[in-house]
């Protein structure tokens, strides 16, 4: 019997509280749906105050805030696509962006985009989130790679800490954290599951380019003596010098966290927003500072995917979603943005924030990289995404780990990744 | 046969070393759940945090609505095993008992079934559960769990319906029961611990399941625990660990209390199974 009362209650509830929700308004005001991608406390709570915010200033375009997550963004936007349920706002990384802008699921804000904010975010911002004659995003926050440095090991070593008007170069980066290793520790611990996008992004400093375009818009990968410098670098550490970690080069940033905080390694390269875990996780007294990757040829330049906000190419309120988009990037709400994510803002009035210039957890290092942050190389790369997985990622890691050569490396990248990008350009 | 010393004490020490293995995710998932930033970031970990806090339930709580999950979970889990076993009790005994070359057939298709990988089947299912305006609810949700859950489902219950002797129904038919008679006062009571089996199984499938509810539900009043738990991961897989943990404690929680609720009977049941007449 109380089976029965069981079954029973369960297929009344399924019927009457689980029914779809798409319901229309019709007193005329628009709904639009924001997806965010925000994760940190901080940031969450950001996102969901400005939209309050918007709401309450608002009344004939409300704004519902969705949260989405980083891990599961492509195949979640690529479903809601297809079927024509995808968010108003698509909060989403311009690395992402080229195969649903290409594919028609994003909607061309060239000419939706007000004038503040077309100017207020550099150009080459911009070509982070340009695909063929359109732009298909607003580049919002970035950040740049820099050094997280044990900042007591570093001044009882004597070595010259280097600012963003000083950088390291490539050749006194290599010296120094030959200088600092040794009895069990290293100079530097570097964090290279995902070898790739680091490695490309940094190479930029060097000159490094790999992916060249022809007149005929063309690519083809070629692997050149700028291209070199950055992993002949982190190769002879792992391998010659003995200075890098050989165990980090599989980890993620996190994973090198413990070992960073427990004295193992002088310095890790990581992300600039890393620094809340940084503030979060190091024990007490724990002296840490933010030291600009090092420089090459071309200076502190490297490679950056910002993050984005888009409008569904199906949204039938596309005026007002850039609107709102307009709304949440005016350079105070930037800033609110960019602190609650521990990242730099592309606006150029945001980014004269005093907040941003403090020297307090590095802030003021990382905003004077700025200026140096290009689009990365292979964002606009069709094919890219199966370039790296099958080609490239195994190439770098065997390369790093003293498995094959530089000529092999070099032979695999070009020879393999051509005939990869070759069949998505026919 | 007796069995030596030295090889009993070998058998308790592999149970002993496959309890451990078996436990060791759980227990360290605790360990973190209760641990301080500053522990996590410990080189030198240890099993008891050293200063256990409550901060990481606090702060998961504060960040995402995981009661309302956990009840569209709930919600989701226990609707796909009920109607699962509903649907999959009648067709599992014709099956079993008629060997008829559609039942063959039916048991042939269940398991080629199992082969199809999910996003091979994600955006035509999406299409036609759009067409039924059945995209972000939670009865569309649970019909795609049940469609999901139903061929291992059967293959399961076709089992325990083999192991019922069906010499028991005849007698119940020369004692004058009639079809509908035998098959509730004889077989259902046999068939039950199968049929909480199985009704579990169709609950864990739903009450983890991640990839059909982050694409199927659009709203946050609708979406499940699983989908919730990706927002304390962020980009680059960089994760808030601590609140993670945490919240992901309180997700294995039900299926711990279902499983030792009603442990005996799915250990009937298996044993059940298991037994010729």
């Amino acid at each position: 019997m109380r089976t029965k009362w069981l079954i029973g209650l369960v297929l009344a509830l399924l019927l009457t509280g689980c029914t779809g929700s798409d319901s229309g308004k019709n007193d005329g005001s628009v709904t639009l749906r924001f997806q965010s991608l925000a994760w940190q406390e901080e940031s969450v709570a950001a996102n969901q105050q400005l939209v309050k915010e918007w709401n309450a200033t608002h009344p004939d375009v409300k704004v519902e805030y969705v949260q989405g997550s980083w891990d599961s963004v492509h195949d979640q936007l690529l479903t809601s696509f297809e079927g024509g349920e995808a968010p108003d706002i698509i909060h989403d990384a311009s690395d992402d962006l080229a195969d649903f802008a290409y594919g028609g699921y994003l909607a061309d804000l060239t000419d939706l985009l007000p004038a503040r904010l077309k100017s207020d975010i550099p150009q080459r911002s911009w070509e982070t989130a340009t695909f063929g004659d359109g732009i298909y995003g607003v580049p919002f926050l970035q950040e740049p790679r820099v050094l997280i440095a044990n900042a007591t090991w570093l001044k009882e070593s004597g070595v010259r800490i280097p600012t963003p008007d000083k950088p390291w170069s490539w050749t006194e980066f290599r010296r120094i954290t030959g200088e600092l290793g040794g009895d069990g520790t290293y100079g530097i611990a570097w964090p290279l599951k995902e070898p790739v996008s680091a490695t490309l992004n940094l190479s930029l400093s060097a000159g490094g380019q790999l992916f060249h375009r022809s007149a005929d818009g063309k690519v083809t990968i070629r692997f050149e003596k700028g291209d070199e410098v950055v992993p002949r670098t982190v190769h002879d550490q792992a391998n010659t010098d003995h200075s890098a970690s050989p165990t980090t080069l599989g980890s993620s940033g996190s994973d090198t966290l413990p070992g960073f905080f427990g004295g193992k390694y002088a310095m890790v390269p990581l992300g600039f927003s890393y620094r809340q875990q940084i503030v979060q996780q190091a024990p007490k007294g724990f002296d840490w500072q933010v030291l600009p990757a090092p420089a090459g040829a071309d200076g502190l330049s490297q490679g950056v995917s910002p993050q984005t906000l888009s409008v569904a190419e199906d949204s039938p309120h596309k005026k007002e979603a850039v609107e709102f988009i307009d709304y949440l990037l005016q350079p105070k709400n930037m800033v609110r943005l960019a602190l609650g994510d521990w990242m730099l803002p592309t606006g150029t009035q945001a980014l004269k924030a005093p907040a941003l210039h403090t020297t307090e957890n590095g802030w003021a290092t990382g905003t004077a990289l700025a200026a140096h942050l290009r689009s990365a190389p292979a964002q606009s790369v069709r094919g890219y995404p199966e370039w790296k997985d099958k080609v490239a990622t195994p190439a770098f890691q065997e390369y790093y780990s003293g498995a094959i050569g530089l000529d092999e490396l070099r032979a695999r990248l070009e020879k393999d990744g051509n005939l990869v990008l070759a069949r998505y350009q026919r | 046969m007796r069995t030596s010393t030295t090889g009993r004490v070998g058998q308790y020490v592999a149970l002993l070393a496959y309890l451990v293995f078996l436990a060791f995710p759980f227990l360290w998932l605790i360990s973190i759940a209760f641990k301080s930033p500053r522990e996590l970031g410990s080189l030198h970990p240890t099993w008891i945090p050293r200063d256990p806090t409550l901060d990481n339930f606090r702060q998961a709580f504060d960040e995402q609505p995981l009661l309302r999950a956990a009840g569209n979970s709930l919600l989701a889990a226990l609707g796909a095993a009920v109607i699962a076993v509903l649907i999959a009790t009648p067709l599992a005994y014709v099956m079993a008992r008629r060997r008829t070359l559609l039942a063959r057939a039916a048991t042939g298709w269940v398991v080629v079934s199992q082969a199809f990988p999910l996003v091979l089947v994600i955006i035509p299912l999406f299409l036609v559960l759009k067409n039924l305006r059945l995209i972000n609810s939670l009865f569309g949700l649970v019909l795609v769990y049940v469609v999901w859950a139903l061929p291992f489902a059967l293959w399961m219950l076709v089992g325990y319906v083999r192991a019922v002797p069906e010499e028991l129904e005849e007698a119940a038919a020369v004692d004058g029961a009639g079809r509908l008679r035998t098959l509730v006062s004889v077989t259902a009571p046999l068939l039950a611990p199968g049929i909480v089996a199985t009704a579990l199984f169709a609950f864990i499938t739903a009450w983890n399941e991640f990839f059909f509810a982050l694409v199927l539900l659009k709203t946050p009043e609708k979406q499940t625990l699983p989908v919730v738990l990706t927002h304390f991961i962020g980009a680059e897989g960089v994760a808030d660990l601590g609140p993670l943990a945490a919240a992901a404690f309180l997700a294995t929680l039900p299926s711990l209390v279902v499983f030792a609720l009603i442990q005996r009977r799915i250990t009937s049941g298996m044993l059940a199974g298991a037994v010729k007449s």
